[in-house]
């Protein structure tokens, strides 16, 4: 864990510095160039803490792995606040370059649908009492929101057209941003992971050891 | 099954203020909207589609917190969920019967409301036809919803949370094409489109609504 902590610091403020100070400024863009360094890894981290949140509730349906679905609980608020970074960062660099905060793009729009599906799940996992049953319904809710999301994703391409850039990153293109932006792209990109996993794990050991004091607590009253 | 579809007919009927307190909120939500906007016919045209759309949607998700609950606290949920009958079929008539007591009523008052919103004459044939064929997809989306909550004391608010999201969609590609058709350009795609979204979703939303019910039966 401290390894992990210490490597997610590490990455995350090199790459952050590395990008904001030693690189130069883009011709078109000037120096809002820079704020890719949160946008784009936040909001990879987002949608892939609900990749994750999937794959751990899918653990817990099969399996009944306790630990899995605490860990998607875990997961829930940390992809909010992605989300969050990304929606806020997008604004701050949309408000320059495209002279409005907000635009009813398909990317914007679906990042904001996404929002709102964490806001449900956070909101289930609140309101149930019992752990197992709560684990249970977060699950399903998750597995048929991501099926739900991922066509809020194309309806919204199919509702209007885009101001967004394409990807700025993908695997199947040889280049993507000019070398001087790519390096500590990737270096905060390895820091955005590298954060979500340690605080992931942070967070499940709380709620592990929370699940613990609620056990011992229930043994003691039995036997008083 | 058919035993099981009148009977929640004949509740929805008769229990008072399931059946047509959606279509009474239909039309007030259609009414407020020009008052809030003001009587420009050119702008209520334009949006009317878009109104009468998510007038439906909530009107549907007003009745969706009644869908479950008041089986839930008499116990004959718990008789349904031990008969012969597959659970999730029992969900899926039930789901049926709010679509018959909700969708329906909505669909058949749409065009009206639609005159009192200015909507282009090209326009009804869409609106109704997209209402028709999106509305059951609200319905059972609503049911898995209602069978999340169903259990919770105050699942009201929670509900409209976790629905509203899953309607994203349906509300899209329903509302698109009774736009398009309005406006006269081309609506099929939409359309289609949108039975697509109705077709998967009654095909497999029982089965998910079915096993968060068991959950919360357990």
């Amino acid at each position: 864990m401290p390894t992990l902590w210490g490597l997610a610091i590490v990455s995350l403020v090199g790459g952050l510095i590395w990008g904001f100070f030693l690189t130069p400024d883009a011709d078109k863009f000037a120096s809002t160039v820079k704020i890719i360094y949160l946008h784009v890894p936040s909001a990879l981290m987002a949608i892939n803490a609900w990749l994750m949140m999937l794959v751990a509730s899918l653990i817990w349906l099969i399996r009944r792995h306790h630990v899995s679905a605490l860990a998607a609980r875990a997961a829930a608020p940390v992809g909010i606040t992605m989300t969050l970074i990304a929606l806020i960062t997008g604004a701050i660099w949309g408000q320059p370059m495209w002279g409005t905060w907000w635009e009813w793009d398909p990317r914007l729009t679906s990042f904001l649908i996404l929002f709102l599906f964490y806001l449900g799940y956070v909101a289930l996992w609140e309101a149930i009492e019992n752990p197992d049953t709560a684990a249970d319904l977060t699950s399903y809710l998750c597995i048929v929101g991501s099926v739900f999301a991922m066509l809020s994703r194309y309806a919204v391409n199919f509702w209007n057209q885009g101001l967004h850039q394409g990807a700025s990153l993908s695997l199947d293109k040889e280049k993507n941003v000019a070398d001087v932006y790519y390096q500590p792209l990737l270096l905060c990109i390895a820091g955005f992971v590298l954060l979500f996993v340690a605080l992931v794990l942070y967070r499940t050991g709380t709620e592990i050891r929370a699940r613990r004091i609620g056990a011992l607590e229930a043994r003691e009253r039995a036997s008083a | 099954m058919r035993a099981l579809l009148l009977r929640d007919l004949r509740l929805a009927m008769r229990a008072g203020g399931g059946f047509g307190l959606g279509l009474a909120f239909f039309l007030i939500v259609t009414v407020l909207v020009p008052l809030s906007v003001g009587p420009r016919t050119q702008l209520l045209a334009e949006i009317a589609p878009g109104i009468l759309w998510l007038g439906a949607l909530l009107a549907c998700l007003l009745s969706l917190d009644r869908l479950l609950a008041l089986d839930w606290e008499d116990g004959s949920l718990d008789l349904l969920a031990t008969s012969p009958l597959p659970l999730e079929m029992v969900l899926g008539v039930k789901a049926l019967a709010h679509w018959l007591t909700t969708g329906l009523p909505l669909v058949l008052a749409a065009p009206v409301l639609g005159v009192l919103l200015s909507l282009p004459g090209a326009g009804y044939g869409w609106l109704v036809l997209s209402l028709a064929v999106g509305t059951p997809a609200l319905s059972v989306i609503g049911m898995f919803g209602a069978a999340l909550t169903v259990g919770l004391k105050r699942g009201g608010l929670l509900l409209s949370l976790l629905v509203l999201p899953l309607y994203v969609p349906t509300l899209i590609f329903g509302a698109e094409t009774a736009r398009r058709g309005a406006v006269g350009m081309e609506a099929e795609t939409a359309f289609l489109m949108l039975a697509g979204i109705t077709l998967g979703a009654v095909a497999l939303l029982p089965f998910a609504a079915a096993a968060v019910l068991r959950v919360n039966l357990r």
